[in-house]
């Protein structure tokens, strides 16, 4: 492996490292869900997809065979981190009733989507749910 | 070199995980903790990883991707679970 190489795998290394720390870090430290939610959503996830892309790079060069399993895991975590975010948010949203106090009306007919979501249509409610 | 940058950043991601841990331990409500242990789950796949480049064996990419995939499915299932009471409706 070439001086180059070594050096470009050693930062990803550590960007992704330092990444994760920051992430990590701001779940800690900062004051209250909403607010903490920011850290492992973006700061972990740039520092995963660092620290994989440093080592599909390093066994690319290692043994010269791109291995599709550190893109399988990238896709995987990139598609699930906004999702668990959006989860946790509105688990969050609807435990803590203090939320929904704050906000300020729509203005129109429907109020805030978790809160009051808008009632199905008579047409396509089933009538043999039991609802 | 890479060597070196691998055992500091299994200490920068130690450190990390004792942070979330402690978030999980201290945190004053539920999906606090919820989101605390998918951070956890994050940084063991960043470890993983990182333990496959330092020992040069491809054999933990399997461990990451079930990481991934089983950290996920947890993390959905409590927020389920806190919400509506039960997991499988």
């Amino acid at each position: 492996m070439t001086e180059f190489a070594d050096i470009a795998i050693a930062s990803l290394i550590y960007l992704g490292a330092f990444f994760l720390f920051v992430g990590s870090l701001g779940l800690a430290k900062l004051p209250d869900l909403m607010r903490r939610l920011h850290g492992p959503t973006k700061a972990t996830t740039l520092g995963i997809g660092a620290t994989l892309i440093a080592s599909m790079l390093y066994f690319f060069l290692k043994g010269d065979v791109l291995s599709i399993q550190e893109l399988l895991i990238t896709t995987f975590l990139f598609l699930t981190a906004p999702v668990t975010a959006l989860m946790v948010a509105k688990a969050h949203l609807l435990l803590d009733k203090s939320e929904a106090k704050n906000l300020p009306p729509t203005g129109r007919k429907v109020g805030w989507s978790v809160f009051a979501a808008p009632s199905a249509p008579q047409s396509e409610r089933a009538p043999s749910e039991g609802n | 070199m890479i060597e070196t940058a691998c055992a500091i950043a299994f200490v920068a991601i130690s450190a990390a995980m004792l942070l979330c841990l402690y978030r999980v331990l201290v945190g004053p409500d539920m999906p606090t903790r919820i989101l605390a242990l998918d951070t956890l789950t994050i940084n063991a796949i960043g470890l993983v990883v990182l333990a496959g480049i330092y020992w040069g064996t491809e054999l933990y990419f399997e461990v990451a991707l079930l990481f991934a995939m089983v950290g996920f499915l947890t993390t959905v299932a409590y927020c389920k679970y806190i919400l509506r009471g039960n997991v499988m409706e």
